[in-house]
């Protein structure tokens, strides 16, 4: 049976990890590599690179990682931030990377997701969609959430998976940085509506987070960060509970 | 940037595979990297080519593939390497879409296939979610690729066709339906998971291919 896939989300800045971790046996906490290999070895089932740097050099200093990472990593992992063009996409996946995920830029230029899936096949595009539940209404916000557009949540994510995309990314902005669960609802009804997987990303706080999130809101895959870095959860802990609450679990 | 992308030409010199003699048949096909270091990380050396008599003389033999069917099968046609592969007397291992190409038929693009499986290729049906992302379990293991791995035992993929069960299948996997997950004929082995992206498992996996013995 497929499995429910549990994927730590790594946040880069200039090619180290930001907003800190906390683990102690590592030599390096601010080592993505580092860190990336601790994660497959505890069982995360894949990983995200979510590249938050703003410089001149970002492009270099990503596809160096990249590889850095394909070389010691031997879990799949996703690389996303700042992608917008064929040229970013190819330069990642020939460095090692599984799939890549884009976000802003597939919102303002939605033909680049029919290219990308074109040119590389569906299966490693992910497109990463974050929304705020406004009025009762789902709007997908870009620049991290900070920034409105006219999309709502479900339409665009249809349009995402009729356009080519193989994958979804959903985080709630509402959730977010909460700790008190997932966006299970809308979660369900993307689930629900649409044929390709669906990753929840934001609000874990717990391990019945994690449960929850995929028995109610019917996810795919869960992403999460500061749980994992702070060592709030352990990767095992989680399967262990997961696979006793009757959800299939790598163990 | 454009330095790291061009290690497809620059590394096709022939004092590659020292150890094993391994060639990874290059045709444009993705994600070639992390099989290179998967086979680094076990101690052999891989040479990525595209040269017909390398790959003949190569140890072993694997054949990549990740993207679109059709467009693979004219890039092999393009440069003569569709004769080449179905000639080759050593072991050799396509993955994922390098297992599919070996079959006679992919419904993906309306291709004919190197024809070396007797199988035919087609996509899950829309009960499942397409593609099949994530990890699943290999079962019925029944080849010395298999050696000192378990039953069940979880493996990665991502993929929208599958190649049905048949008389060559020496693994299968559950997803809507029961399908080859592994083949083997003779001298050709085909996996649909990713041995490099399949932790330890996919490791042992891959250890065994390029330990077989050359018939």
């Amino acid at each position: 049976m497929l499995t429910k896939r549990i994927i730590p989300c790594l946040d880069i800045k200039n090619g180290r990890t930001v907003k800190g971790v906390n683990f102690v046996d590592l030599r390096d906490a601010g080592d993505p590599v580092e860190l990336a290999a601790k994660y497959a070895e505890t069982g995360a089932d894949e990983l995200v690179f979510l590249d938050i740097s703003a410089t001149e050099e970002r492009r270099k200093t990503l596809a160096n990682l990249v590889l850095r990472v394909a070389e010691k990593v031997n879990i799949p992992f996703t690389v996303g931030g700042g992608i917008s063009s064929v040229e970013d996409v190819d330069i990642l996946l020939k460095n090692g990377a599984d799939k890549v995920s884009v976000n802003s830029s597939a919102v303002k230029n939605p033909d680049l997701i029919n290219e990308l899936s074109q040119k590389f096949g569906a299966q490693c595009i992910t497109v990463a969609i974050d929304a705020k539940q406004v009025n009762g209404q789902w709007i997908v916000h870009l620049v991290g959430g900070k920034v409105p557009t006219e999309l709502d949540l479900f339409d665009w994510a249809k349009e995402v998976e009729q356009r080519g995309a193989g994958e979804i990314l959903f985080t709630s902005m509402n959730n977010d940085g909460t700790k008190d669960g997932f966006a299970n609802i809308a979660l369900k009804k993307l689930s629900e509506d649409l044929n390709i997987p669906i990753i929840a990303s934001g609000g874990a706080g717990c391990i019945q987070h994690f449960v929850d999130t995929f028995k109610e809101g019917k996810a795919d895959a869960a992403l999460a960060a500061s749980v994992f870095h702070f060592k709030e959860i352990e990767i095992p802990d989680l399967k262990k509970e997961l696979a006793n609450q009757g959800i299939p679990v790598r163990i | 940037m454009s330095e790291l992308g061009k290690n497809k030409s620059s590394e096709s010199s022939p004092s590659g595979g020292k150890k094993g003699g391994i060639a990874i048949i290059d045709y444009g096909a993705g994600n070639i990297q992390s099989i290179k270091f998967a086979i680094k990380r076990l101690g052999f050396d891989a040479v990525l080519t595209d040269d017909a008599e390398e790959i003949k003389s190569a140890d072993k033999v694997i054949f990549p593939g990740v993207g679109e069917a059709s467009s693979a099968m004219k890039m092999l046609k393009s440069t003569g390497l569709d004769k080449v592969i179905p000639q080759l007397k050593q072991p050799v291992l396509g993955i994922c879409l390098g297992m599919q190409l070996m079959c006679e038929y992919c419904e993906e693009g309306d291709t004919t296939g190197l024809s070396i499986f007797d199988a035919k290729v087609v996509k899950f049906d829309n009960s499942v979610k397409v593609p099949q992302i994530g990890w699943n379990q290999i079962y019925d293991l029944q080849s010395d690729l298999f050696e000192g791995v378990n039953e069940k035992e979880y493996v990665y993929l991502v993929h929208s066709f599958y190649v049905k069960e048949c008389e060559e299948t020496i693994c299968s996997t559950e997803y809507g339906v029961e399908y080859t997950s592994a083949i083997k004929k003779n001298n050709f082995y085909g996996v649909q998971f990713h041995p490099e992206k399949s932790s330890k498992a996919g490791e042992k996996i891959l250890e065994n291919f390029l330990k077989l013995e050359n018939e």
